[in-house]
């Protein structure tokens, strides 16, 4: 009981304590412990560095400073709730919690408090459709669209013709991994290749069944949707049994840096699908390296890498959408609802990302309130084990949308009926 | 001095057997229970009920239900994690197919489930003991989990295998779904907590209680004079996997509102509910309470003072929270190796003798 | 034969040698609980604990270079040198045996004679400790762990073999790591019961193993005793860590191996050194088998985790004490 009294005591202090402050607020619900760490350190560096730059060079954004509360979350739902109930009130703009279980979490109780999700590349796919989530965005790819990505690869590679193929699906036993599954058996419907799935258990430390599977069956192609230390068991034991690795794709979760350097030289040739560019030359890493490393703001130990990457591109997403808002409302200090009117109207051209100092980092999209995926496309990167580099090898391409346009307004409609939701946009 | 009865006065075996002999204590549970029924409702914001109280309340349960078959009863369980996923499904399952069911009764249904689920991973329990019975009860933790996320039927063939609770009411307001007021599933968790509380202190000073006392202490020893250990361990068993049933439906509906079965109710939340008992107190209601306050309240404690009032990295703190929380456990156990309910016993011992220790 | 008849054998051998992975982690349980009762859940983190000190060593990592950079705004993060992987084993020992002090100091001589729940608790309480710790000191970042052992599949024997099943078989498929892993157990174990059977102190460890009290009286130190036993298990810690780091990387994954050998402890018995052995490779070439025959076909596969345990239960059924364990008597 004294303890309960001092916890409550303790608790109540810092909750008055707690920031009131004018910034634009962009809780940062990052996990930089537990199993998956290793894949979260690098990400919410990238976030954190983005949004310090635009503090430290532009003085924010539109003159108003920004602010990454960050929480622990340790990709546990659990404590992802306790992290979104006690950033909520300090004007949270925007969560991006980078776990699809978290997401689910926060869909409706974000949706009721009216404070937008960016799920950038996982969460719940048919929030794309803007008619039904309200307050999801999950542009500028999904795993629907990322699985026809890999089939469309996969077609590109064989002249358009896979009949008769066996196509191996490795997937994390879990919400995330079985996502793909559904798009991939109506594509192997229209295609007329063989779908084998692989399901691995969490952690996925030992997956020596499923490969030797796969070296028995000799599947032509694997496709992977893994994250943390399955990733690169998976890519160690394809080495080990001299599965081809250009004809071994993951899903963008499973292609970067810390998935491929474990297992060395062999990783090479693995391909990824990728949402954006990667690598450090671009102008913006100037300003960070002149801003946030050299002054020790930043460590920067993780630059250039595909997952900081990413956490660079979804803060400036985020940014960017901020700043839409600013120009809709008129005002510098805009709320959640704002921002949610400014990811729906967010508009990314070759020429903003230039201004920023990406030029080329990522496709050029527009966000409606039909469609809250975005353009839904997303490339190819490959490995290159000797200059211990990701690099894209095809373009930013669209998906099968005749299948996945159906699966998600299947989903959503479902969604729709089930919680009583009328469609919006008409 | 006001902390003591004076004397020993008892004159007739309820009086004797009363939960609270002492007035002061009586008095105040009583203004305890007053506070937590019509205070805190009124005062309850949403950051309290969803990071703090509700999980409070529901491990609270679950860590009730386990002791009762590991403190009283003496069967070290690792399955916990296992039977809350079945109280969680089924709930699930009972809210989707009777859409008209009052919530109460889905929860106190999906216990009933868990009971039966329980009573048949009990059955190992006759023959194995101690450690290998906990190992062995990880056998039934992995294989509901694997069942759940394998077999379609159970999350209604969705696309991710992710089950999320629909929107129910009870007396017209929303207990689940985005539109709970705090106060409300507040209200209905405690209601469980008090409910579920009330009967476990009862059964286990009646004769059920004594009887899993009995096969705890010496199993062979209670069985000569009687008690019979297949009906008592699978009492034991349906006794505990109801608790922990229904802290499940109440985790899954109430508190989370979507849950996959692997992330939520993975090996880590059966490790979890057994350090609340342990570090609580083994065979002690108090020590259920306790040892579920102490292991959800302390990371947020840390959490906030080291992030909110020292402003360190948040991933330094996480660290340090497990550095501090592994410490204080093991600093516990060496002061007190029968847990915090132990302590609090000492502490209330030395009270009543105070302030004429001799 | 048909070449379906081959990859049943291929799958069995890969059983076993998945087994004797199981069986490096089971051996540090079984040590450390024949010679003080003690079930150390800290097993697996220590397994972690020694690969991180291990690569941290040799890449000449700063311990807690994290924690110093943000209280003192500095910016270290190596030494700049690079040890060779023998030397950083020596030193990862050192390390671990001033571990095995700590602990033995800390908790193990402030918890005699308690009930074997409260000491499973100390060591769930040492585990978080260690995991809180082990990050704040090297860092939560994957590692690449390399000391030289042989990876990737064996094509001499892959080749060799390949006519046996005609078109569809391509040979026998072997790990070198797993090939390493199993002379490694041969090895350790064998060395282990010699240790145990020959000198004093192995001798001295059964008597403590015996009985407590016994030993005692016969003037034979408990705490220079348990010391000792940490100290080997956290050698074994140090193997085990090394075998599965080679596989996947250094991370914080590495810590829940220990859920994969607590089947092959109820099989084989928490007593018997050999019973870790043998309880593995049962452990490894059932659930392999299963997945092979019944789990991948029939079930969707991903059945590997609950057969060992339900593998495990069957056999404790019928012989409670695990097949190698001490038998269990119980006066009344």
């Amino acid at each position: 009981m004294k303890l309960t009294k001092l916890a409550i005591a303790a608790l109540a202090g810092t909750l008055a304590a707690g920031p009131v402050l004018a910034d634009l607020v962009f809780p940062g619900l990052h996990y930089r412990t537990g199993a998956y760490g290793p894949n979260g350190i690098p990400y919410a560096d990238g976030y954190v560095d983005y949004f310090a730059l635009l503090n430290e060079r532009d003085g924010g954004i539109g003159g108003v400073m920004t602010s990454v509360p960050e929480c622990e979350t340790a990709y546990n739902t659990e404590k992802g709730v306790e992290c979104y109930e006690s950033t909520k009130g300090m004007g949270s703009l925007v969560y991006q919690p980078l776990s699809t279980g978290i997401t689910y979490q926060l869909i409706p109780k974000a949706t009721a408090d009216g404070i937008p999700i960016l799920s950038m590349g996982y969460g719940r796919t048919s929030a794309a459709n803007g008619k039904v989530f309200s307050h999801v965005f999950n542009f500028p790819g999904n795993y629907w669209t990322g699985a026809s990505a890999v089939i469309n690869h996969i077609l590109d590679m064989n002249n358009g013709d896979i009949k008769g193929k066996k196509i191996s699906l490795l997937y994390h036993n879990s919400a995330y991994g079985r996502e793909p599954i559904r798009t991939l058996e109506a594509l192997a419907e229209k295609h007329g290749f063989k779908l084998t799935l692989l399901a691995v258990d969490h952690p996925g430390q030992e997956q020596k069944s499923q490969w030797l599977q796969i070296r028995r069956e000799r599947p032509d192609y694997v496709t992977m949707w893994g994250w943390g230390v399955m990733n690169q068991v998976a890519l160690q034991e394809a080495a080990n049994m001299r599965f081809p690795m250009e004809n071994f794709i993951g899903i963008w979760w499973s292609g970067s840096e810390q998935d491929v350097l474990p297992a060395g030289d062999a990783a090479h040739g693995y391909k990824a699908l990728a949402l954006h560019n990667t690598g450090s030359d671009y102008p913006l890493y100037d300003d960070l390296k002149k801003y946030l490393y050299d002054t020790g703001k930043a460590s920067g130990e993780h630059a250039g890498t595909v997952l900081y990457s990413r956490g660079l591109y979804a803060g400036m997403l985020a940014a960017e959408a901020a700043r839409t808002a600013q120009e809709i409302s008129g005002r510098k200090d805009i709320t959640s609802e704002d921002m949610r009117d400014g990811l729906e109207a967010l508009k990314i051209t070759q020429e903003r990302m230039a201004e920023i100092g990406l030029p080329n980092f990522g496709p050029s999209f527009e966000v409606s309130c039909e469609n809250h995926g975005g353009p839904m496309i997303s490339a190819v990167q490959q490995w290159d084990a000797k200059a211990k580099k990701w690099s894209l090898i095809t373009d930013f391409a669209g998906a099968d949308m005749d299948v996945v346009g159906r699966l998600i307004d299947e989903d959503s409609a479902a969604y729709a009926a089930e919680n009583n939701i009328t469609e919006r946009c008409n | 001095m006001l902390y003591r009865e004076s004397g020993d006065f008892k004159t007739s075996y309820s009086q004797d057997q009363q939960t609270f002999p002492i007035v002061f204590d009586r008095v105040g549970y009583f203004i305890l229970l007053a506070l937590a029924l019509l205070v805190v409702p009124l005062i309850i914001n949403d950051y309290w009920v969803n990071a703090v109280i509700l999980p409070f309340l529901i491990y609270s349960i679950a860590a009730i239900g386990l002791n009762i078959l590991t403190g009283y009863c003496g069967q070290v369980s690792l399955g916990s994690g296992g039977f809350m996923a079945v109280g969680a499904y089924a709930s699930y399952k009972l809210m989707t197919a009777f859409p008209d069911m009052s919530m109460v009764i889905v929860i106190l249904l999906s216990g009933g489930v868990t009971a039966l689920v329980g009573l048949l991973f009990g059955l190992p329990s006759l023959r194995i003991k101690g450690f290998y019975l906990a190992v062995a009860t990880l056998a039934a933790q992995f294989f509901l989990v694997w069942l759940f996320n394998r077999v379609p039927w159970f999350y209604n063939y969705s696309a991710t295998g992710m089950i999320k609770a629909p929107e129910r009411t009870i007396f017209g307001q929303p207990i689940t779904g985005a539109e709970v007021s705090p106060a409300i599933s507040y209200l209905f968790c405690l209601g469980f907590v008090l409910f579920l509380a009330w009967i476990a202190r009862n059964m286990t000073r009646g004769v059920n209680g004594r009887k899993w006392m009995a096969i705890r202490d010496m199993d062979i020893a209670a069985e000569i004079i009687g008690v019979n250990p297949l009906r008592t361990k699978l009492t034991a068993f349906a006794a505990s996997s109801f608790y922990v049933g229904v802290a499940g439906a109440l985790l899954f509906s109430v508190y989370l509102g979507s849950v996959e079965v692997g992330e939520a109710f993975g090996v880590g939340k059966s490790f979890l509910i057994l350090f609340m008992i342990i570090i609580g107190g083994l065979g002690s209601m108090f020590g259920s309470f306790a040892g579920a306050a102490f292991m959800v309240l302390m990371p947020v404690l840390l959490k906030n003072i080291m992030v909110g009032q020292f402003g360190w990295a948040p991933d330094l703190a996480a660290h340090f929270e497990f550095v501090i929380v592994g410490g204080l456990i093991v600093l516990f156990l060496i002061l007190e190796p029968h847990g915090i309910a132990q302590l609090w016993r000492i502490a209330k011992e030395k009270l009543r003798l105070w302030p004429f220790p001799h | 034969m048909p070449a379906e008849f081959y990859y049943g054998v291929e799958v069995f051998i890969n059983g076993l040698m998945a087994g004797v992975m199981y069986s490096l982690v089971a051996l540090g349980f079984v040590l450390i609980f024949k010679a003080s009762g003690i079930f150390n859940y800290a097993q697996g983190v220590m397994a972690l604990f020694a690969a991180l000190t291990l690569v941290g060593f040799q890449n000449g990592q700063v311990p807690f270079a994290h924690l110093i950079n943000a209280i003192f705004g500095t910016d270290l993060h190596h030494f700049g040198w690079h040890m060779p992987a023998f030397l950083a084993i020596a030193f990862t020992l050192l390390v671990m045996i001033c571990f095995a002090y700590v602990v033995e100091f800390l908790i193990l001589k402030h918890l005699v004679n308690q009930e074997p729940i409260i000491l499973f608790m100390a060591t769930i309480g040492l585990a978080y400790f260690m995991e809180g710790f082990g990050d704040l000191m090297w860092g939560s970042d994957i590692k690449k762990l390399d000391v030289g052992i042989p990876q990737g599949g064996n094509f001499w024997i892959e080749e060799s073999t390949a006519f046996l099943g005609g078109e569809n078989f391509y040979g026998f498929y072997l790990d070198n790591l797993d090939i390493v892993a199993a002379i490694l157990a041969l090895i350790l174990v064998s060395s282990l019961v010699m240790f145990s059977q020959y000198t004093k102190t192995g001798r001295a460890l059964r008597a403590v193993a015996d009985d407590h009290q016994a030993a005692l009286s016969v003037g034979i130190s408990l705490r220079t005793i348990w010391v000792i036993v940490w100290s080997i298990a956290g050698f074994v810690a140090l193997i085990a860590g090394i075998m599965w780091g080679s596989k996947s990387g250094v991370q914080f994954s590495l810590s829940l191996i220990a859920l994969k050998a607590l089947p092959v402890l109820m099989l084989g018995g928490f007593t018997s050194i050999p019973g870790a052995i043998i309880g593995g490779l049962m452990i490894g070439v059932g659930e392999k088998m299963f997945e092979f025959l019944i789990g991948a076909p029939y079930l969707g596969g991903a059945t590997e985790n609950w057969f060992a345990y339900m593998l495990a239960l069957l056999f404790l059924v019928f012989r409670p004490q695990g097949l190698f364990g001490e038998k269990i008597i119980e006066r009344v």
